[in-house]
């Protein structure tokens, strides 16, 4: 691949960087920015993230998001999927937010059910 | 005559040329990397699973990964966890740095980006097996009962941890190991906790300032603390000491808490090791010039994949194991 061939444009074309090497020390410096705000929030855990959204707590949903906003900029900056044709995008990305969506859905419910059953069934399950 | 839009189309997928404007090599490896993101996605929702059917009585991880190196009796949760994260993600970035310097046909850089991939790899790897020790060493010990809860102590005043070495009596007991020459069937014991089961207990009954703390979780997500009446009750159901962690007992609450710490994160030790010995074979063909005879450092970018997708699942596991 030649110099040229790298999209040096991040945040949607707000951040351009000259070469490809000032491109890697920027995403860097943003991934130890992510990396920081979430080890300062659990650390301090702030009371008013401790409330509940979509049965988990609001601190959760952030960090989650977090963690996928530092995995696309790994997998699109230092993995160079950015500068990869469409198609290829598309054969490596969508097996994966199709699939595991899906995984996350049955297995969270159906921990969520037995959770029920064993709350508030007849048997103790845990003496 | 200008090829319509079509006609193109047809020709990039009629042979002779690369569709995905990749070669086989890197599409192997691209196809590896989702089987492979799969398989620790697995992993890590059947976590949740376990975290969300156990969702009232799971371990607190800041409660369980509290050490720091050189700092003894300090309670520095997640800083240590966080400094494996910065090196790891730093490792990364000298490992695309590497790939940047093989698109120059910089040998000389490229060889030293590598060795600095191999150290933070190398690093990386030594943390994670010094958590490991403590988190199998353990810090307070608790008791196990028969339906497999953990009480662990605090004390009632402060609501500080209390290790079981700083309450329980001593109580000689004559104890002869079984030989094999006193039978026909014979065993090996495993090692013993430092402390009997009645040693603790008495421990706990003479001294008032001792209660226990369960397994479950209040509405704000704090263990529930039982009165010293309702710990006197509870310490009966007590069958066993547990000292520190291992995929049968595990001293910080739900042992599969455990058994997932020691699967997943000895499996995304597995890779960053896998990765460092890979790293090494490219660095010391880097050394000898194999990439420079051919005319490309292609194999320093499969490789670099390699090295990014095992710090991207390093991100994951980060976050579901030690954040949320």
């Amino acid at each position: 691949m030649a110099e040229g061939a790298h999209k040096l444009a991040i945040f949607r074309g707000l951040l351009k960087f000259k070469s490809n090497v000032q491109k890697i020390w920027g995403v860097l410096i943003f991934l130890s920015i992510v990396t920081t705000i979430e080890v300062v929030l659990g650390i301090i855990k702030p009371q008013i993230l401790m409330n509940y959204f979509l049965s988990m707590k609001l601190l959760n949903w952030i960090f989650i998001i977090l963690t996928l906003v530092k995995a696309y900029y790994i997998a699109w900056d230092f993995m160079h999927v950015r500068d990869e044709r469409g198609s290829l995008k598309g054969a490596i990305v969508l097996p994966l937010i199709i699939l595991i969506p899906y995984l996350i859905f049955i297995l969270v419910l159906e921990a969520d059910y037995i959770f029920d059953v064993m709350s508030s069934g007849f048997v103790s399950w845990n003496f | 005559m200008e090829l319509t839009a079509a006609e193109k189309e047809a020709n990039l997928w009629s042979g002779g040329q690369r569709p995905l404007n990749a070669s086989y090599g890197k599409l192997m490896m691209w196809f590896f990397i989702v089987s492979d993101a799969l398989t620790f996605s697995g992993f890590l929702v059947s976590y949740g699973f376990s975290r969300f059917k156990n969702i009232d009585s799971w371990p607190i991880a800041d409660e369980v990964f509290t050490h720091f190196p050189f700092l003894h009796g300090v309670d520095a949760p997640m800083y240590y966890v966080a400094l494996m994260t910065f090196i790891l993600i730093f490792s990364s970035v000298t490992m695309v740095l590497a790939v940047d310097a093989g698109h120059h046909m910089n040998k000389s850089k490229v060889t030293f980006y590598m060795l600095l991939t191999i150290i933070g790899g190398a690093v990386f790897v030594g943390s994670q097996a010094w958590e490991w020790k403590n988190f199998i060493k353990g810090e307070y010990g608790a008791l196990e009962t028969k339906g497999g809860q953990i009480l662990q102590f605090v004390n009632a005043e402060d609501g500080k941890r209390v290790a079981i070495a700083d309450f329980a009596v001593s109580i000689p007991t004559e104890r002869s190991a079984h030989k094999a020459s006193n039978g026909i069937w014979y065993e090996t014991e495993g090692s013993l906790p430092s402390y009997s089961l009645a040693e603790v207990v008495k421990g706990f009954e003479g001294n008032n300032n001792l209660v226990i703390r369960s397994e479950k979780l209040d509405e704000f997500g704090h263990k529930i603390v039982l009165s010293r009446e309702d710990s006197l009750d509870k310490i009966e159901n007590a069958v066993e000491v547990v000292e520190g962690a291992n995929l049968v007992h595990n001293e910080y609450g739900n042992r599969l808490f455990a058994d997932f710490f020691f699967f997943i994160t000895g499996f995304h030790g597995f890779h960053v090791f896998s990765g460092v010995v890979i790293n090494m074979i490219i660095f010391f063909n880097v050394i000898v010039g194999t990439y420079e005879k051919r005319g490309h450092y292609e194999m320093v970018e499969k490789v670099g994949l390699y090295w990014h997708f095992v710090d991207l699942v390093w991100v994951f596991v980060f976050t579901f194991f030690y954040l949320v």
